[in-house]
C-alpha cells in the first residue's frame, strides 16, 4: 500500500507523565495498548478516567483487566456511540492540563480525535495508538454517508447504492476515508470486490 | 527579507510613556490609510542615521479606526547600539522613517476557546494589540501584566479602560509575580497561551505550562525576529565583467539587478530554485537562507540563491 | 473598457464558446514543450495589457454565465461554500479584497462606495444594489465569503495559518477539478495534496509549504495549474462524478476537437490583513482544442506536452482513456517546428 499523506500516523499510546488527567478511551484490542503504555506508570492510573468499549473487533473483552488496574473512573460502554456520548460529555467540562489518548480501529480513533477537535485540542496532543482490524469507516461522496467497518473495495455504499472506490485520501474532520464511484466511467462494469483492508 | 513592500511614514507624535518607552504615532506620507494588520504583527522600521541604515522590527499597538495611523511603542535599551536608540534620541515628531508592511510572526490561534495573555516589561505591545482584537470578537481571554513597578507600566491606563478586571498586575517592588500555578489550573480544555517579555520570564512561563501538563500546541511566544537584511560585502560577477556592492539593506539579487545585470528569479522567497547561481569562490561565509537547497548543497558552498542568501565576509564571486 | 458578458451554458446543451479575443487572452500554462510539476510561483504583478494578468481579478465575457452556474451548483449542493466558524474574520478580509480590486478595475461595471464601515456595492452586470456594515454579517443575504464569490469569478479556498501549517478552513468550490472541499475542509497543506502523484517525493510540497507561511502582505504571488476536461463543463466535481465520469467515453476521433478542453486554473494568494489567513483563488479557463489549435505555437507545444506526459500524471489529471485520441487529433497542427519560449502566443 502507498504511503498516504492524509492518513493520521499513530505514533503509539506515550504517557504523558506531566499531565493532571488522563482521559484514555479505548475500543476492543485498544485495551491492551493503554495497559502496555501505562505498565510502566503505575502512579497515572490513580489520575485517569478510563472509557472502554469491547468492540467490533475484540475476539476479547478486556474491561475486567482494565478495571483490576484500579483507574480512577472507568465507563464500560456496550457501543462506540455509546462512548462517544460519554467522551464528549466529559471533553465538555474538562481542563487544561487533561490528555486526550485513543487506542482502537481505526474508525474509533478518528471519531475521538474529531471530538476532541471540537473541543479545541489541537489533533497532534492526542496520543493515539491503532490496535485491531484495519477496516475503514468510509464517506461516499456523491450522498455523504457513512460506512462502518469497510474491509472490501469496492464496497456498495450503504445508504445510496453506488459502489465504491475506496480512495486513500482521509479527512481526520469526517474521520473517514473517501469512497468514490468506481464505475462512473464504465456503468455496464462493477468490478468484484476485493478483501483489503482486514 | 528583501523586497517587501514599504510605506514611507510621517512621525505625528511622539509620547514619553515612563522614563524608557515612547510610544510613536506614524502616519503615511501619501496620506493613505494604513494598511488593516492581524493582531501580533510588527512592522520593520528603517531609521537613517546619517547614511547609516538601521532596521529594527517593533510589534504594531494599534491603527486608528479610520486608518490614519499606527502606533508602536519602544523600550530604551542601555547597551542598544543602535536602532532603540536613534528612536528615543533623534525621532521627533515631523520625521520621516520607513516602515514594511505588517508581519505577523505571533498571530492569535483563532480555533483557541480561551486566551491567556502574559507580557513582560515592553512585551506588552504584541499583547496590547491581542486583547483588543479579543474584546472585538467578545471572546474569552484574561491579560496578565507584569512590570518593575507601577510607573514603569506603559499602558495600565489604556488597558484598564478597555479591557477592566481581565486586567491583572504584577509589580516587582511590590512582590507581586506572575506564578504559573495561579493562572493556569481549571482554564478550559482548548486554551491558548501567549507570552512576550524578556527571555527568562518566557522560559519560566512556557516550563510553567508544560509541568502543569499543557500540550505544546498551546503555548505560543513571540518569536526572536531574524534581523532583516545583513552586513554588506562585494559580489564580482565574473561573466559580465562587473564588480558590485550588496548594502545591508538589499539582496544580493537586488544588488546584481542594480548593477544592470539581468539574473533569473521567479518567487523571490527561497522556494522556486530560478535564483540558483554557481558560487566561483568566495572570501568569507555563505548565509543561506533559503528553502531550496538541500543540507549537502549549503555545505558544499558551490550554489546560493541570490534572493535570499548572502555573504558574512568581504567577497563573493559568482558565475553570472 | 466594457466587457460583453456571453450567455452560454456549462452543462446540458454546453453552449460555452471562445470569442477570438478570449482565445487570445488564454492563460496558456506551458513556457516549455514538456510539462513536469515544480514550485512553478511567481509575483502577481500586472501583465499584459487585456491579458489574464492584467488584474488581480480577472473578470471575462463568461461572468455572467458562470455566475449563474455557481447559483444552480450552491442550490443542488449547498456543501460547495463552507467555513469553519473561525475564518469570519477572513470572510470578511476577502470581501474586502474582491471588492476593491472589481471597482478599481472594471469601474464600469462595478462601484464600491466606502464611508467608513457603512458600504455601497453596485454590481452593474447582475443588478445588484448593496448597501452595508463592513463587519456585520446580518447586513447581507449571505456571509461575507458566500456574498461576493457569487460575484465574481473562479473558486476561493481561505486558509488559516497556525502551528507552522496551512489549514483549508473555508472554501466556496463549485468549478473544480475533482476535489472535495467538503472532505478537504480543515486539512492542512500536506493532506490536501496526499493524492498528488511524484511531486511530494520531489519535495515540491515542502518548498511551496515554507515559502507561503512566509507570504507577505501586499505582496501575492501566483501559478498556473492544468487539467483537461470533456465538455465545457465547469462542475467538474467528485460529488457529481458518477454523473459526469460517463462523458470521458464519449470523445471520438470525429468529436475530439470540440469536446477535449484544456482547463488551466490561475491560482493567486494574497496573504489577508486583518485574519493573517491566506486566500487561494482558483480561476478557471476552459478552451476546446480546436480553438487552441487557432494558435499555431499553442497547437504544437501542448501536442508535445500531452504526448510526452508521464502516465502518473495523466492518470491522475484523468486524462487516460482520451489521451492518445487528443495527441493524433494535435499531431495534425504539429510540424515539428520549434516553438518559442514562453506562454504568449508569437
Ligand atoms: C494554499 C493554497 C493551496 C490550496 C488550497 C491548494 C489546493 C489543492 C487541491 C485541493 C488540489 C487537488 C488535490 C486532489 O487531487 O484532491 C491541489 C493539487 C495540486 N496542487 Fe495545490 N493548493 C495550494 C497551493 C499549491 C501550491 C503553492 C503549489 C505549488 C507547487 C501547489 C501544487 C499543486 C499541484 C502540483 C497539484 C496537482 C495538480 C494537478 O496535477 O492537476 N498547490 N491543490
Ligand atoms: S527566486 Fe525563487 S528561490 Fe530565489
Amino acid at each position: 500500500m502507498s504511503a498516504i499523506k492524509s492518513r493520521p500516523i499513530y505514533p503509539g499510546l506515550k504517557v504523558d507523565e506531566r499531565a493532571k488527567r488522563h482521559l484514555v478511551a479505548a475500543e476492543g484490542e485498544g485495551a491492551l495498548a493503554v495497559l502496555e503504555a501505562f505498565a510502566d506508570a503505575p502512579d497515572a492510573w490513580s489520575r485517569m478516567t478510563l472509557l472502554y468499549t469491547p468492540g467490533g473487533s475484540a475476539p476479547a473483552n478486556h474491561s475486567e483487566t482494565l478495571q483490576g488496574r484500579a483507574p480512577d473512573a472507568f465507563h464500560l460502554h456496550p457501543t462506540r456511540q455509546t462512548l462517544m456520548t460519554r467522551l464528549n460529555a466529559l471533553l465538555d467540562t474538562a481542563t487544561m492540563g487533561t490528555r486526550l489518548y485513543a487506542a482502537g480501529v481505526e474508525g474509533h480513533i478518528g471519531e475521538v480525535v474529531a471530538a476532541g477537535l471540537a473541543h479545541g485540542v489541537d489533533h497532534l496532543s492526542i496520543r493515539t495508538e491503532h490496535r485491531g482490524s484495519l477496516a475503514r469507516r468510509v464517506q461516499c461522496v456523491h450522498c455523504k454517508g457513512f460506512i462502518d467497518d469497510v474491509t472490501i473495495s469496492p464496497v456498495p455504499c450503504a445508504h445510496c447504492g453506488v459502489p465504491l472506490f475506496v480512495r486513500d485520501h482521509y479527512s481526520r474532520r469526517l474521520a473517514a476515508f473517501q469512497g468514490v464511484s468506481i464505475n462512473a466511467e464504465t456503468p455496464d462494469e462493477v468490478p468484484a470486490s476485493e478483501e483489503l483492508y482486514k | 527579507m528583501s523586497g517587501g513592500v514599504e510605506i514611507p511614514v510621517r512621525v505625528v507624535d511622539v509620547e514619553q510613556a515612563t522614563q524608557t518607552v515612547k510610544r510613536f504615532r506614524l502616519a503615511a506620507l501619501s496620506g493613505e490609510p494604513l494598511p488593516s494588520f492581524s493582531a501580533g504583527a510588527h512592522v520593520v522600521v528603517t531609521m537613517d542615521d546619517n547614511g547609516r541604515r538601521m532596521r529594527n522590527p517593533y510589534s504594531l499597538i494599534d491603527r486608528a479606526d479610520d486608518g490614519s495611523t499606527y502606533r508602536i511603542g519602544v523600550l530604551r535599551t542601555p547597551n542598544s547600539r543602535g536602532g532603540s536608540k536613534f528612536m528615543h534620541e533623534r525621532v521627533n515628531a515631523g520625521d520621516q522613517l520607513v516602515v514594511t508592511m505588517p508581519v505577523n510572526l505571533f498571530p492569535i490561534v483563532r480555533t483557541g476557546r480561551k486566551h491567556l495573555l502574559v507580557a513582560g516589561g515592553i512585551g506588552i505591545t504584541p499583547i496590547y494589540a491581542m486583547a483588543n482584537e479579543l474584546r472585538r470578537r467578545s471572546a474569552s481571554y484574561e491579560i496578565h501584566y507584569a512590570m518593575r513597578n507601577e510607573a514603569s507600566g506603559a499602558f495600565i491606563d489604556e488597558l484598564r479602560a478597555a479591557h477592566g478586571d481581565r486586567l491583572k498586575l504584577y509589580r516587582d517592588d511590590m512582590q507581586e509575580f506572575v506564578s504559573v500555578s495561579q493562572i493556569l489550573p481549571n482554564q478550559p480544555l482548548g486554551t491558548h497561551l501567549y507570552v512576550c517579555g524578556p527571555e527568562g520570564m518566557i522560559d519560566a512561563i512556557l516550563k510553567g505550562g508544560r509541568d502543569a501538563g499543557w500540550a505544546d500546541e498551546n503555548l505560543h511566544s513571540e518569536r526572536f525576529l531574524a534581523p532583516a537584511g545583513g552586513e554588506p560585502f562585494s559580489v564580482v560577477l565574473q561573466r559580465a565583467g562587473i564588480t558590485a556592492e550588496v548594502r545591508s539593506d538589499q539582496s544580493l539579487l537586488e544588488a546584481i539587478e542594480e548593477a544592470g545585470v539581468d539574473a533569473p528569479f521567479l518567487c523571490r522567497g527561497g522556494a522556486c530554485g530560478q535564483c540558483e547561481t554557481a558560487v566561483v569562490s568566495c572570501d568569507g561565509k555563505l548565509v543561506h537562507n533559503d528553502h531550496f537547497l538541500t543540507e549537502e548543497e549549503h555545505a558544499s558552498g558551490k550554489k546560493i540563491m541570490t534572493c535570499v542568501s548572502r555573504l558574512k565576509g568581504r567577497e563573493l564571486v559568482l558565475d553570472l | 473598457m466594457t466587457i460583453q458578458f456571453k450567455t452560454e451554458t456549462f452543462r446540458d446543451d454546453f453552449t460555452f464558446s471562445n470569442s477570438p479575443e478570449a482565445i487570445h487572452r488564454f492563460p496558456f500554462p506551458f513556457d516549455k514543450d514538456e510539462y513536469m510539476y515544480a514550485v512553478n510561483i511567481e509575483q502577481h504583478m500586472p501583465g499584459p495589457v487585456k491579458s489574464a494578468f492584467e488584474f488581480p481579478i480577472d473578470i471575462d465575457e463568461h461572468y455572467v454565465s458562470e455566475m449563474k452556474d455557481r447559483a444552480l451548483v450552491l442550490k443542488q449542493d449547498p456543501l460547495r461554500c463552507q467555513s469553519l466558524p473561525h475564518m469570519i474574520t477572513a470572510e470578511w478580509d476577502l470581501l474586502e479584497l474582491l471588492m476593491e480590486s472589481m471597482a478599481k478595475n472594471y469601474p464600469e461595471h462595478f462601484t464600491l462606495t466606502r464611508d467608513g464601515d457603512s458600504w455601497h456595492w453596485v454590481n452593474g452586470p447582475l443588478g445588484i444594489d448593496q448597501k452595508f456594515t463592513f463587519g456585520d454579517t446580518s447586513t447581507l443575504p449571505y456571509p461575507p465569503m458566500e456574498y461576493i464569490t457569487r460575484q465574481c469569478q473562479g473558486d476561493f479556498n481561505l486558509i488559516d495559518q497556525r502551528n507552522d501549517n496551512l489549514w483549508m478552513d473555508a472554501g466556496i468550490v463549485t468549478t473544480q477539478a475533482d476535489w472535495s472541499l467538503d472532505f478537504d475542509i480543515g486539512m492542512n497543506f500536506m493532506e490536501w495534496h496526499a493524492p498528488v502523484p511524484l511531486a511530494h517525493d520531489i519535495g515540491v510540497f515542502d518548498r511551496a509549504l515554507k515559502f507561503l507561511l512566509n507570504l507577505q502582505q501586499g505582496r501575492p504571488v501566483r501559478r498556473l495549474n492544468w487539467t483537461m476536461t470533456i465538455n465545457p463543463r465547469l462542475d467538474t466535481s467528485p460529488e457529481n462524478y458518477h454523473k459526469w465520469g460517463v462523458d470521458r467515453t464519449t470523445v471520438t476521433p470525429e468529436n475530439v476537437g470540440n469536446k477535449v478542453h484544456l482547463r488551466v486554473e490561475l491560482q493567486a494568494l494574497w496573504r489577508l490583513p486583518r485574519s493573517n489567513a491566506i486566500v487561494f483563488s482558483i480561476r478557471a479557463y476552459l478552451i476546446k482544442m480546436e480553438e487552441l489549435v487557432t494558435i499555431p505555437k499553442w497547437g504544437r507545444r501542448f501536442h508535445r506536452v500531452l504526448r510526452d506526459l508521464k502516465p502518473e500524471l495523466a492518470d491522475y489529471k484523468g486524462l487516460t482513456r482520451y489521451r492518445q485520441m487528443t495527441v493524433d487529433y494535435l499531431s495534425k497542427f504539429d510540424d515539428g517546428a520549434p516553438t518559442s519560449p514562453g506562454f504568449f502566443p508569437d
